[in-house]
């Protein structure tokens, strides 16, 4: 078996089965967002750490004072697909604009839509997000919608036509882990289309959980980034979604309330007396 | 006058949208970029000959670290 942190290539992603997201094959199943590294160079690091093949990018007002393409450059240079954000939007019509912008910016349908309703939780506002939906999959898109953990609203998504759910284990950035293990393994059950938890990851075990839990991949954005060391998350991440997808494949053992021995009881020496003390 | 990117910007009649990402210190047909005029897409191939009306809403976008 490969080591699942071995640096030189082989890896235990390539034990797992392939991820299928509207057709495209994808080994790796950590999606990861390219906000809030200190460098680029610290992001294609972690990039090639986390062995992902599917990053976020953002769409922003041109910075006159700043070069445009240098992230764009990293991330050709990283070979890996993008996956452009509506992230700003409160709105389904600004989100449809920004999808579109994006395409014509980066020539690919894929979108990962983001409309939000609140600016304290960065919750998804559901009527415009299924509003936004249905017009990006009308208009060809490859839309994976990002959505709370509500297996209705999960399944009126991916009714419209989404690629993929992409459901919140709790609010965007706050690294507090899956708050509802229960609603995200009844989104999985839920939809036919691949689940990907998307938010709330903080650390390498929310992440398994995740898989653990029956999601399809885990995305990650602001664990990896704003950890002490980025690159080393990273591949504690790649590791995690390992794990965790291979324990889901394994079939853990049920809960119990009390002990249940694994050493076999038959057979258990009786040798009398009491304790001889060694003085 | 039109609002370039949220500021008011000087441009002249008839100027196209080519000319106003120019303005912004764009190459002409600069990857990773793309064009709102007054919320519709302007598409890279019409950006030599699309020009923009007096009182536009111009919106030019370029790829963004983001989650």
């Amino acid at each position: 078996m490969a080591d699942p942190l071995s640096r030189t290539g082989a890896s235990l992603d390539d034990e797992l089965d392939v991820l299928r997201i509207a057709g495209r094959s994808l080994r790796s199943r950590l999606l990861l967002g390219t906000g809030g590294f200190p460098s680029l160079e610290l992001l294609a690091e972690a990039i090639a750490a986390s062995g992902s093949e599917l990053v976020t990018v953002a769409l922003r007002r041109v910075d006159p004072a700043s070069a445009p393409g240098s992230l764009l450059d990293v991330l050709a240079g990283a070979g890996v697909q993008l996956l452009p954000n509506t992230a700003g939007c409160y709105t389904a019509r600004d989100a449809v604009i920004t999808a579109r912008m994006a395409r014509e910016a980066f020539a690919t349908d894929w979108v990962k839509l983001e409309v939000i309703g609140d600016e304290d939780t960065l919750m998804p506002d559901a009527p415009e997000l299924l509003r936004a939906a249905e017009q990006l999959v009308d208009e060809g898109f490859v839309v994976l919608a990002y959505t709370t953990d509500d297996p209705v609203l999960a399944r009126r998504l991916a009714d419209l036509g989404c690629a993929a759910v992409m459901p919140l284990g709790s609010p965007i950035g706050s690294g507090m882990g899956i708050r509802n293990p229960y609603n995200i393994a009844l989104v999985r059950e839920a939809v036919d289309v691949p689940v990907v938890l998307d938010a709330g990851i903080g650390t390498a075990s929310d992440a398994a959980l995740a898989m653990e839990l029956g999601c399809d991949a885990v995305m990650a954005a602001s664990a990896v980034s704003r950890a002490r060391d980025p690159v080393a998350m990273a591949r504690a991440m790649r590791a995690a979604v390992c794990a965790g997808r291979l324990a889901h494949g394994a079939g853990r053992i049920p809960r119990r309330h009390y002990a249940r021995a694994s050493t076999p009881e038959q057979g258990v020496a009786e040798f009398g007396g009491a304790i001889a003390h060694a003085d | 006058m039109i609002v370039l990117n949220g500021q008011p910007a000087d441009v002249a009649a008839g100027e196209t949208v080519a000319a106003v990402l120019a303005r912004l210190g764009l190459p002409p047909q600069a990857r990773g970029v793309a064009v709102a005029v007054d919320g519709e897409v302007v598409p890279r191939a019409s950006w030599d000959s699309r020009t923009v009306a007096e009182d536009a809403r111009v919106e030019v976008l370029t790829a963004m670290q983001g989650g």
